[in-house]
Formats: structure tokens, sequence, C-alpha cells
């Protein structure tokens, strides 16, 4: 009763800051999460206004979420449930997967019952054609001092890309959802996330790497392989600690093999795009074989 | 209960007096003037010559293009759409990536089939998109607009083509980028400026990303082209 009234409340006063400063005060004995991660936040200091906004607009939605998720898969409205975002919630769930605060999990804080679609498409998109463009203008930076510059931009890196990355961003999510729920029936743990959270959760985490991604230009190997480490280190660290929850009542082996599994998972897609798309020569030794080339074909011509 | 009903009789009483007299005639003309004017209309298109046909399209699409170049608020790109411009400036485009020389070795360049799937697909997927988030606006219209908004990028392709018939040297390099900036700019701000009145207010930077992202491919592709010679 006291909780439908403090949610009745709260939905009418949704942007007054007044409600908001005389509910600081209040001793209310509702224990339901909304409110205490907002009183958590509040104590940190981080009370933005604009981050209470997403905060009532879930709470109002997670009310309504036994009506907004009934339409079946094959209609339209079922996807629009899946994009109903605002720009400010994509950039607070964006800053929030770069930025991992040791108290917040991804999907409690940002995620609630409203995961979308719309970032990690998007966030997918972005990735797969920066690393093209950015493939290729390393490949002209490195290319660029030799006589015989014929730069041909290549189109296959893509496809390529964007093949490794979706299936990065759907395929790992599947199996670590099937592999939780699995697990959730032998043992009942607190936290169960749905799949399309999962699917949200990864997506984000991938948006570390799109400024990575865009320095990796720069075919200096030491700072391709720290700006590796520190985007790994961040959206790593988010994912383990979203999956903190779901996982710590398991078996202590079973713990280290899924954390294991997740951070080597996400490893291997950063090195891998790394050594696929961009070359690891410096300048100097690649003009070297090219002079090399250039004397062994024109004793051979002459 | 027998009162109520002698109360009501005087209620229905009154039905009896209602007949029809048969001095109002019940006949008329039910046919609506306007559909003979529309029968009038096809005929005459259809026995028009096609020279005349042609001219209609084109003069349609010369003056959506004008729109394009100009972007005013007008929502004429939007009433009266249609797909034959898209067409003409994807192929247009996709022919001039193609670079005319046979070099099978060097293959890494955009073929016909990469470029017109990106900017169809692309554009459906923009559509598709802006449609999720709440957009008012209908799926061919999205369409047609997107396509027509490719025409600055398809005027600096033309430029940079005649601009690499004077070498690849690292001016005209930088004249290519100037243009293709300036084209890129040009192609999403018209394309915003038809397309962000029809999205809520909290969600116009989360449909024009997507936009500035299609438009970048393309003016990276325009920017990237170079003939072997």
């Amino acid at each position: 009763m006291a909780n439908t009234d403090f949610h009745l409340q709260f939905q009418e006063f949704e942007d007054d800051q007044g409600f908001i400063e005389s509910n600081q005060g209040a001793t209310t004995v509702t224990i339901d999460d909304p409110v205490k991660s907002r009183k958590q936040r509040k104590a940190t200091g981080t009370a933005l206004e604009e981050e209470t906004d997403p905060l009532d607009s879930n709470d109002k939605t997670e009310l309504l979420s036994g009506e907004r998720k009934s339409a079946p898969f094959w209609t339209f409205e079922f996807y629009q449930t899946l994009f109903d975002v605002d720009s400010h919630q994509v950039k607070n769930r964006i800053i929030g997967s770069i930025l991992p605060w040791p108290g917040k999990n991804f999907v409690e804080v940002y995620l609630r019952s409203n995961p979308d679609l719309y970032g990690p498409f998007w966030i997918c998109a972005t990735l797969v054609f920066a690393i093209a463009i950015s493939g290729n203008i390393s490949d002209f930076l490195v290319n660029y001092g030799q006589p015989k510059l014929k730069y041909v931009p290549d189109f296959r890196k893509v496809t390529m890309a964007a093949t490794a990355i979706y299936s990065y961003a759907w395929l790992v999510p599947l199996a670590l959802w099937g592999f939780l729920t699995w697990r959730n029936r032998k043992i009942t743990s607190l936290v169960s996330y749905s799949f399309m959270q999962i699917v949200c959760v990864y997506g984000y985490s991938l948006s570390i790497y799109i400024p990575a991604v865009i320095l990796w230009i720069i075919p200096n190997e030491g700072l391709r392989w720290f700006s590796i480490v520190v985007a790994l280190c961040l959206s790593g660290s988010v994912l383990v600690m979203t999956f903190w929850p779901a996982i710590r009542d398991d078996k202590p082996r079973v713990i280290i093999a899924i954390i294991a599994t997740i951070v080597i998972l996400h490893v291997l897609l950063a090195v891998g795009c790394k050594t696929c798309f961009f070359s690891t020569y410096e300048m100097i030794p690649l003009s070297e074989v090219h002079n090399k080339t250039l004397k062994a074909t024109s004793t051979l011509s002459s | 209960m027998a009162e109520v009903e002698e109360s009501s009789k005087p209620l229905f009483a009154g039905l009896s007096d209602i007949s029809i007299s048969e001095d109002i005639p019940v006949e008329g003309d039910i046919s609506v003037p306007v559909s003979s004017q529309n029968a009038d209309n096809d005929l005459s298109t259809l026995d028009e010559p096609v020279k005349d046909t042609i001219l209609r399209d084109l003069r349609a699409v010369g003056q959506k293009f004008v729109h394009v170049m100009y972007p005013k608020k007008s929502s004429a790109l939007l009433r009266d759409w249609d797909l034959w411009g898209p067409l003409l400036l994807c192929v247009t485009l996709a022919l001039m990536l193609q670079g005319g020389s046979a070099d099978s070795e060097e293959d890494g360049r955009p073929q016909f089939a990469e470029v017109f799937v990106i900017i169809w697909f692309g554009s459906v997927i923009i559509t598709l998109n802006s449609k999720l988030l709440g957009g008012t606006i209908s799926f061919f219209q999205s369409l047609c607009v997107l396509g027509y908004c490719i025409l600055p990028l398809t005027v600096a392709m033309i430029v940079c083509r005649i601009v690499l018939l004077g070498g690849t040297g690292g001016v005209s390099f930088a004249v290519r980028l100037v243009v293709v900036t300036a084209s890129f700019g040009w192609s999403t701000f018209a394309s915003t400026a038809f397309l962000a009145d029809s999205q809520p207010a909290n969600r116009k930077a989360l449909v024009v990303y997507p936009v500035f992202l299609f438009y970048f491919v393309i003016g990276w592709m325009i920017l990237t082209f170079s003939t072997s010679q």
C-alpha cells in the first residue's frame, strides 16, 4: 500500500525538484531497489537532475512493464518497446559503460527493466566503420613514404569487421544467457538477467573501443597496446561487475571459469581486430624492404 | 402497469401519422461529380505522348533537386515522394565509383553492388530506426528524403573526378577533402531539415546520428576513390 502510494506520488512529481528535495528527509519504509539506489546516489553526491529523469521514467515503465512487453515478437510494436529510449538515456548509458563505478551495477542502475537495442546496434555499426576507416588510414600512413604509392582502399575490411563484431555482440550474450539460465535452475541466485539485458550490456561495453580504434591510426605500437589495455580494463571491469551478482552464489570454480571466459573473449576481440585490420609494420623497416625489392626487380629486368 | 401503458400510448400514437406522402420524389442523382473528372484525367494521361510523361517526371525530380540544394523547411519533398531521383543518384554514384579501368589485381575498391547495397540498405535501416523511435514519417517518404539528399555528395564525386584528372598530389587531396567535407555537411543538414520535424523532441539526436554516419561513410568512399594510372 505504502509502495503504491509512493509510486503514485512519484509519477505526479516527475519534473519537480522540490519533491525530490523534500523526499530526502522522508523516512519511508520501502525497500525497493529504485529508492535505495537513488538514495545511494544522493549520498554520493551525484544527484544531477537529468539522472533522476530516466529514473522516474523507468519507474513509470516498470509499473507498466506488464502491459508494455506483452506484444508478440512478430509485431512491430514489440520492437518499438525495445527502442523506447531518449537521447540523454543513451548518453548516460554510454558514460556508465565507460566509467565503472564500484557500487553501480550497469543493469541495475542504467537499464532497469528498459533494455534497448538502439545502443548496441548503432555502437556496433559505428565500431565496424571506425575499424574499417582507421585500418585504411593507418595502411595509407604506413605506405606514405613509398615511391610506388598506389593506395587502394580495401573494402573487404568492412564486411570482415561487420561479421566479427556483430557475431561477438550477439552470440556471446546468447551463450552467456543460456549458461546463466542453466545454472539458475541449479542454484537460485538473487539476480537473473534477461537476454535483452545481456545484449544491451555487451553492446554498450563495446563503446569504449571506438576512441581506442581511432587512436590506432597512429602507427606507434606502444600507443596501440596502451590504448588496448586501458579500454580492456575499463570495459572488462564493467562486464565483470555487471555479472558478479548473478554468479557469486555459485561454486568458486564456476565463478572463475565464467569470469575468465568473459575477459578472455573480450581480449580476443580487441587483439584480433588489431592484428587483422592494422598492419604492425613501422615505417622504416617497410621502406627498406621496398627498396630491396625495387633493386631486385631492377636487376632482374636489366 | 396499465397506467404506464396508457401513458405510453400517446407517445406511440403519433407514429401512425408518419407516412411518406406520395408527392415527395424519392429519386435523385447520387453520382459523385468528381469521379467523372478523374476518369477524364486518366484518359488524358494515357493519350499523351511519351515525351510529355517523361518530361513531367523529370521536372518533378528536378524540382526536388532544387529543394535539396536550397533546403528550406518546405514539405514539398515529403508530400509527393518518388524514388526515381534516389535511383538515378545511386546508380550515377555507383558507376562513378567504379573507376572505369579493369584492374583485377587491386580489387579492393567497392564494387557496384556494394555501393548500391550500402546506399539502399543503409536508407532502409535508418528509416526503420526512425520509425522504431516513434517517428511520424512514412517509410517511403523517409527513403525519398535520404535518397535525394545524396545529391550534394554526387556533385562532390563529379568534382573529385575532375580534380583527379589534374593529378593525385597533396593539393588535389586537400581540394577533394574540402569539397567532400562541405558536401557531406550539406547532405546531413538538408536531410535533418526534412526529417527532424517528424521526431519527438527528446530523440532528435538519436535519429540524426545514423544519418550522419550514413553520409560519412558515403563521403569516405568518395574521398578514397582513386583512378589507376
